[in-house]
């Protein structure tokens, strides 16, 4: 690619569109690289937002890099506070808050959103989700009100686990809701998830399962609490703060707007390169291979959304060579994914769906070793929890690579 | 010997232990890691993230 011109458009400065800018001024390094981000353009880590209590961290803590040191490291641009509104594909322009942007090539990298149940009540919107270093902020804010003393969360997954495991930490009472019958239900087998409970229940947090929020609402002054969570068989729980944690799902309105294949994220091939919905505009634009590519938690690679760091790696590394010029596809081995509750350390490394086969778990008092075998007796998925967390390694490299 | 910690993830790099399941031996000081080593936890490459004293 020449070193004038309009170079790579990311949009998104998260991990993933940071990565690829990083990974790409490894390979080239005069290319263009322009980020166009709604955000500050700052970086930081969003794993660290569920575990940053209990350690202190402010949001300013958190923040590792500026804008303005970032620009001058890799040198590339970036413009912050500016959303894209539209991309026109047959021309290669962004339409953005700050007007036009022309791009060569084009990486959306704008993450995902939390999901949001539908809860009734006046205090409905005063639920928060904590996804962002805006939200951080405004929790942490929150939370240091000596009123607020009671944190409820809805949603026992891992990002669930986390937070309730560092409030309580740091001092604050944790009931967990969640409508499933165990802490992480996508990820943990039945014993494994038990030993989960038990641990975080012996650090104090309190699980309602087979239970979900049904409103809430504002307390009365007198009640000395500030919100009332009414569940959905009809308990009251006083509480003083609801964060919503039942998972993220792909920001993919602009992709889909623009014309291009959207199932539960942006849909790439292995290059990470999307498709157009419309083959006849493809071809109208003129070009046999649609210069628009996806990564991070808003893409979905051959069927795998997978919102962790270690995927968001790979495909950084992959599409950095593709974008300089070597059509490069990202691989996929057994990204375990460590749990950070420290009452219970846990490690996951889920069977792909679909795939038939058995778990089989080793409980002991110190942890539980999950395996999950398929019916030729090879390995295809495991979860650690406590002591068993030291065969993470040794397992993963048994395990296949996904892609 | 120092202890180091991923600024992405949290993952603790201790010179003490090092990282022998992936070839980095008991005792190998931060600086004589390669910088083709990545965090085991989430692939943060030690290149690009300098690990934070602790």
């Amino acid at each position: 690619m020449s070193a004038t011109g309009t170079g790579v458009v990311i949009v998104g400065s998260g991990l993933a569109g940071i990565s690829v800018a990083r990974e790409l001024r490894k390979l080239d390094a005069t290319v263009p690289i322009r980020v166009v981000t709604a955000d500050s353009g700052g970086f930081y880590s969003k794993p660290n937002l569920s575990n940053a209590l209990a350690a202190g961290k402010s949001p300013t803590q958190l923040m590792l890099t500026l804008r303005e040191v970032l620009e001058k490291q890799l040198n590339i641009r970036i413009d912050a506070g500016v959303r894209v509104t539209n991309i026109l594909l047959a021309g290669q322009v962004l339409e953005t808050t700050a007007g036009r942007i022309d791009y060569e090539k084009l990486v959306l990298a704008p993450g995902a959103q939390p999901i949001r149940l539908a809860i009734a009540g006046d205090a409905a919107a005063a639920v928060l989700s904590v996804n962002h270093i805006d939200d951080y902020a405004v929790f942490r804010e929150q939370l240091a009100s000596p009123s607020v003393k009671r944190v409820a969360i809805l949603g026992a997954g891992l990002i669930g686990c986390e937070f309730a495991n560092d409030l309580r930490s740091a001092g604050f009472e944790v009931d967990v809701f969640d409508i499933a019958p165990q802490p992480l239900g996508r990820l943990l087998p039945a014993q494994a998830a038990a030993f989960m409970r038990q641990h975080l229940e012996a650090a104090g947090v309190r699980f309602h399962f087979g239970v979900g929020a049904a409103s809430v609402e504002r307390a009365g002054a007198a009640s000395g609490n500030i919100y009332s969570l009414t569940d959905s068989v009809g308990t009251v729980h006083a509480v003083d703060l609801v964060l919503s944690a039942v998972g993220l799902i792909p920001d993919a309105a602009l992709a889909a707007a623009a014309g291009m294949v959207v199932n539960r994220g942006i849909v790439t091939d292995r290059q990470l390169r999307c498709r157009i919905a419309d083959a006849e505009s493809q071809a109208g634009a003129g070009r046999t291979e649609v210069q628009v590519f996806a990564v991070g938690d808003c893409a979905e690679v051959e069927g795998f959304n997978l919102p962790y760091v270690m995927p968001i790696m790979a495909q950084a590394r992959a599409l950095a060579k593709t974008l300089a010029g070597v059509p490069t596809d990202v691989a996929y081995p057994a990204m375990p994914v460590v749990v950070k509750t420290p009452a219970c350390p846990t490690v996951v490394c889920p069977p792909p769906p679909g795939v038939v086969g058995n778990w089989q778990e080793d409980i002991s008092v110190d942890g539980v070793r999950a395996v999950f075998v398929l019916p030729d007796g090879s390995l295809c998925g495991f979860a650690l929890c406590g002591t068993a967390t030291a065969e993470k390694s040794a397992l993963a490299a048994r395990l296949p690579a996904l892609l | 010997m120092k202890v180091y910690q991923c600024i992405v993830c949290g993952y603790v790099y201790d010179e003490k232990a090092g990282d022998p399941e992936h070839g980095i031996a008991p005792g190998t000081r931060w600086e004589d890691v390669p910088d083709s080593w990545a965090c085991p936890d989430c692939g943060v490459a030690k290149a690009d993230f300098e690990m934070k004293e602790i």
